[in-house]
């Protein structure tokens, strides 16, 4: 029998990931800095019409492409003559586990099935879970949800206890845990002692499920509108979304500009037991929206197939308090209730349509359910539980973890810009690990794919890094 | 006293302070790593001792029992004033300027 210590488990972590997700990364590696990206893409063997196919078959996808009609007329009242985009919304929430994320958990769980697995795991607080149990469940496999739900003195997020719940309703054992990254150590045990397949949100498998909401947007917008979008915008976390729908849209040869965006949780630490449940998103936000930009490998599998920085033209943060009172304005000006986390891409969607002209088509490319425990007046009402302030006034004024500020009007709806030069430097930074000298050409036009910039740029940077480094140990 | 084969959930601690990882901050430290599951009680046990449950998918697991029959209890909130000031200023905002009531 292996050990169960923290150290001996996690020294086994490649090994255990080997035979839970069925493939062998080492083939794709190349020694040094870069790895073969697009053959662990292809690696799956599946085409487009697959992937629709196997979509089908679960009942996920072909979610309407729906006009905001009376949103775009609200956002060019504050919007400059002329401009304010048209605003439409994938409405992700039709799918039958109610998020977008049922794509991702719709080819796992075919591939793990064909595979000959006996039962499926996942670690999500997100709605992944729900996703993977709901795909479980039509598969007629196992599933067990591992969460990180409680703080210390056993207070749980109420969005987090509400997709436990979902999670059990569709038949999945759920396991919860208090605040921690050794989340990851009692998945691997899991893992060990069950021997079921890892639906890692960052398998090749996954992310290609996500390419058919990238396709099916493009495709939709043609036949309803005649013609391509002019952007798209995707909430931003482990970079999964954002990754897939590129790579679907360039499938269907769509070249529109894709925006990242992320809720603002600038300054809380993610495994930090007294700042959990001081945040009202857990998911969608600059906690893993920045780590996994920066360096997409701290995944939990060898390479992540989810790679934002490849993908994104551009990368904005919004608050929680906006994100609110976007939601309030999709139920009252448009009659649905979605939410709250998954419109942070149709807040910074409010913002981004005013800089643009009005004949322009901006896609917001996802919605998701809501319900108890997710509801913005579950979230506002445990936040202000826990001693946060909830008030109305300039959202710019908030501090994460401190305050949660509604809007006074739709005008202060702003999405702030980030500095992609810099969050290019920084994943230069970590790719270079310890390396004393300039990569090889190889390792260069990786790494310029990687950063999505060009080579004299990538160039550039890493001589500024290796000296800062050179300066900073002499 | 909760029968074999009732519905109950456990607790356990999976990694006590002294044992968390290297990188957790300071606060996390302090405290022990939790794990809760839910199953069919193997055999009878009381509020605060130790148990084992068969989990839905089958497995054998140990800890201490904290709840019988465990039931989800949350909900939308308490009244939340500042969100109904908010829904009425986007209606105002979109349709007053449009003449509507």
């Amino acid at each position: 029998m292996s050990s169960a210590d923290y150290s001996a488990v996690m020294a086994r972590r490649n090994a255990i990931m080997k035979s839970a997700v069925g493939l062998d990364y080492s083939r794709f590696e190349s020694g040094g800095i870069g790895f073969d990206y697009e053959g662990l893409m292809a690696s799956t063997g599946l085409s487009m019409q697959d992937v629709l196919a196997v979509m089908k078959d679960f009942n996920v996808g072909n979610t309407p492409l729906l006009e905001l009609k009376n949103i775009t007329a609200l956002a060019r009242k504050y919007a400059p003559e002329g401009r304010g985009a048209r605003i439409l919304v994938k409405d992700e929430a039709c799918n039958p586990s109610g998020s977008f994320k049922a794509r991702r958990a719709a080819l796992s769980v075919h591939i793990a099935k064909k595979l000959g697995y006996k039962g499926v795991i996942t670690a999500t607080s997100g709605n992944y879970g729900a996703a993977v149990a709901s795909c479980c469940a039509k598969a007629g496999l196992r599933c067990i949800v591992v969460q990180e739900c409680y703080d210390s003195t056993g207070t749980g997020q109420p969005e987090i206890i509400e997709k436990a719940r979902k999670c059990e309703a569709l038949g999945a054992e759920v396991i919860q845990l208090s605040v921690g990254p050794e989340l990851f150590y009692v998945f691997l045990r899991l893992l060990e002692e069950t021997g079921y397949f890892n639906a890692s949100l960052y398998t090749p498998y996954a992310i290609q499920g996500v390419e058919s909401l990238g396709w099916e947007l493009a495709r939709q917008c043609e036949a309803q509108f005649g013609r391509q979008p002019d952007a798209v915008i995707a909430t931003n976390a482990g970079g999964g979304n954002l990754t897939g729908t590129a790579r679907g849209m360039m499938k269907a040869g769509c070249r529109a500009p894709l925006i990242a965006a992320s809720v603002d949780l600038s300054g809380l630490h993610m495994a930090s037991d007294g700042q959990f449940n001081r945040k009202s998103f857990t998911t969608g936000h600059t906690g893993f929206g920045m780590p996994f930009t920066t360096w997409p490998d701290r995944s939990d599998v060898p390479r992540s197939a989810a790679r934002p920085l490849r993908y994104l033209d551009r990368y904005v943060t919004i608050t929680q308090g906006e994100v609110f009172y976007m939601t309030e304005m999709l139920a009252v000006l448009e009659g649905m209730e979605r939410g709250p986390a998954g419109n942070t891409s149709l807040a910074t969607a409010f913002s981004i349509a005013r800089e643009m002209p009005g004949d322009a088509l901006l896609i917001v490319q996802e919605t998701e359910y809501t319900g108890a425990g997710k509801h913005q007046n579950a979230q506002l009402d445990f936040a202000r539980k826990q001693g946060i302030e909830i008030r109305i006034g300039n959202p710019k004024d908030q501090v994460p973890g401190r305050s949660i500020i509604l809007p006074e009007h739709p005008g202060q709806v702003e999405a702030k810009d980030l500095d992609l030069s810099r969050l290019r430097r920084s994943l230069l930074g970590r790719a270079l690990d310890g390396a004393a000298e300039m990569p090889g050409e190889a390792d260069l036009d990786f790494l310029a794919r990687e950063t999505n910039a060009d080579p004299a740029f990538v160039k550039t940077s890493i001589q500024q890094i290796l000296e800062d480094r050179h300066e900073t140990t002499r | 006293m909760a029968k074999k084969g009732d519905w109950v959930r456990l607790s356990a601690v999976i990694l006590a302070p002294g044992q968390r990882a290297p990188q957790v901050p300071e606060d996390t430290a302090l405290v022990p790593l939790v794990q809760w599951v839910k199953g069919w009680l193997e055999e009878d046990a009381g509020i605060g001792q130790p148990a084992r449950v068969r989990t839905r998918t089958g497995r054998l697991m140990e800890g201490i029992l904290v709840e019988e029959t465990p039931a989800f209890s949350h909900s939308f909130g308490s009244f939340i004033p500042e969100l109904l000031t908010v829904q009425q200023g986007i209606k105002e905002a979109l349709w007053r300027r449009e003449g509507r009531p």
